[in-house]
């Protein structure tokens, strides 16, 4: 425990003093909500208010950006270069490290959480109709099941320079397929097939359900189960291909 | 019982095999160079010993553990130098050296740790604006926080300009007079011949020879008598110098002829480490 907690400590202090997380994963979904809702704020979209729809696409888009690309990215930075192998070679146990990479995650998310609420209830007017056991259970579970598929992406990048343009590769479509940005209703069929499975789709929904309509977990088991599924694959796959040191050496 | 023992060691790489069974052991308190030309095999062995490679045939034991097998009480009494490595460059030194204290049980002080690799003036310095020298004597003094029994220096020197090389010996020497044992690895034989007790030439992935500098000299130690006669040069090794160069010179005067740029002088371990290490046929 005192060694999760003195890793914390240090994941925290290397996310905020990296620009591009600082500005990047935490600002900019901020900045988005706060410009979005602003010019779409007062439509009515899928049936709900502007403000509320954007409020949580965001929230989906930011634990994305985080919980998945943010995390691939440093990780596959941290392993190119030598730091995890530098890490490895010490007494902290792999398991302490990881822990501790994914709980700053999720602080950082629930600080932002915190934030985008704030912005969409009192900025852009979001009208709100929360169910709050369901909600923390959307941000942790989203947070979580993005987490595992994020280290289980590391594996398929090779190096560090490349990292960020592969991760946003894969991050950005499902972004939009999903309708964080804007209704998936419109379509073509084909992608919408896509966004059928895609996890960001299922956590959209259950945000929404227990942000807008108040819908507690017991409405939810579909998107839960499908959240499930993915974090297994996730973590069987980061099990299985997980690698400290670099894979260009 | 000895700080590391191999037996026998084995590792191949796809279908090539690279260490063809070592076999050495490395005593408490001592210092030891595993010595031999890139490629020889020396990272391997050394990341076997860490407990990051795993090993096909032999046996290794390093602090009476498996490093194959051992956990975080393992590594908690080993301090590691790797050949490329890094560490967070938006940390400063001190942040570093605090940050790796926090991993071990019982850690040195950072603070002294700083001193210890003479890094006061870049204390508050953030590891992204370091030199080459700089965070080479950081890795040292991340191995060295942890206050461990057995340091593995994979090429401490290597990229070291002539007077870092030399401050890094002191550092090496000193940890020596700590009592703790260090395996090095390097190409330079002049700091193998500054720093170990014993050493281990390794080409190819065998071992070629074991000891002191000094047996290493003795076992090898042939004379070589240089002339030059008729515009060609003449070498000559022998175990018996006083009665070879007696008898040149003998000739020599009753022919009436001068031994051009006569020379007579011993290997020294430098000599003995590329014929060592020549490869066959060169």
């Amino acid at each position: 425990m005192r060694l999760l907690a003195h890793e914390l400590r240090n994941q925290q202090r290397l996310f905020w003093r990296s620009r591009e997380s600082a500005v990047f994963t935490f600002a900019m979904p901020l900045a988005l909500l706060g410009l979005l809702g602003a010019v779409y704020g007062d439509r009515e979209i899928d049936g709900v208010d502007g403000a509320s729809y954007l409020l949580a696409g965001m929230l989906g888009y930011g634990i994305v950006a985080t919980a998945f690309a943010g995390l691939a990215i440093h990780l596959v930075i941290r392993r190119e270069s030598g730091v995890l192998k530098r890490v490895r070679g010490t007494p902290l146990p792999a398991a302490a490290y990881l822990a501790a990479v994914i709980l700053s995650t999720l602080l950082v998310i629930a600080l932002q959480t915190g934030a985008q609420l704030l912005i969409g209830r009192f900025a852009i007017g979001a009208d709100l109709s929360v169910a709050g056991g369901g909600f923390a259970v959307a941000v942790l579970l989203g947070t979580l099941s993005f987490a595992a598929l994020g280290l289980a992406l590391t594996a398929a990048v090779r190096s560090g320079e490349g990292s960020s343009a592969v991760v946003t590769a894969v991050y950005l479509p499902m972004v939009f397929v999903s309708g964080a940005f804007f209704s998936v209703e419109r379509l073509p069929g084909f992608l919408e097939a896509i966004a059928g499975v895609l996890p960001l789709t299922y956590l959209l929904e259950f945000l929404r359900g227990s942000l807008v309509d108040g819908e507690g977990i017991g409405s939810a088991w579909t998107p839960i189960g499908v959240l499930l599924l993915w974090a297994a694959l996730g973590i069987a796959v980061a099990l299985r291909t997980f690698r400290w040191e670099p894979r260009s050496a | 019982m000895s700080a590391i023992e191999v037996r026998g060691l084995r590792r191949s790489y796809g279908q090539r095999e690279v260490l063809h069974g070592l076999d050495f052991d490395v005593e408490p308190g001592e210092v030891f160079a595993l010595l031999g030309p890139n490629g020889a095999g020396k990272t391997t062995t050394v990341e076997i010993l860490e407990g990051y490679r795993e090993r096909d045939g032999g046996r290794v034991t390093v602090l009476g553990e498996d490093p194959g097998v051992a956990g975080t009480g393992f590594r908690a009494r080993i301090g590691i130098v790797l050949q490329s490595s890094a560490v967070y460059p938006s940390l400063t030194v001190s942040e570093t050296l605090e940050l790796f204290a926090g991993y071990y049980p019982r850690p040195r002080d950072p603070g002294e740790v700083v001193r210890l690799v003479g890094l006061e003036e870049e204390r508050d310095a953030r590891v992204r604006i370091l030199s080459g020298g700089q965070l080479r004597r950081l890795d040292l003094g991340l191995a060295l926080v942890g206050d461990p029994e057995l340091l593995f220096l994979d090429e401490p020197t290597t990229g070291f300009d002539p007077a870092a090389r030399r401050r890094a010996w002191d550092t090496i020497l000193g940890l020596r007079e700590l009592g703790k044992t260090v395996l090095l690895t390097t190409h330079y034989m002049e700091e193998a011949q500054r720093l170990a007790d014993r050493l281990a030439i390794l080409r190819d992935g065998r071992l070629v020879a074991t000891g002191t500098p000094q047996e290493l000299l003795s076992a090898n130690g042939t004379v070589e008598i240089r002339f030059r006669r008729g515009g060609e040069d003449v070498v000559l090794r022998t175990d018996e110098p006083t009665r070879v160069l007696h008898e040149l010179t003998r000739e020599a005067l009753a022919a009436g002829d001068e031994l051009d740029e006569l020379e007579v002088r011993r290997p020294t371990l430098e000599d003995v480490y590329l014929e060592l290490t020549r490869e066959e046929g060169t």
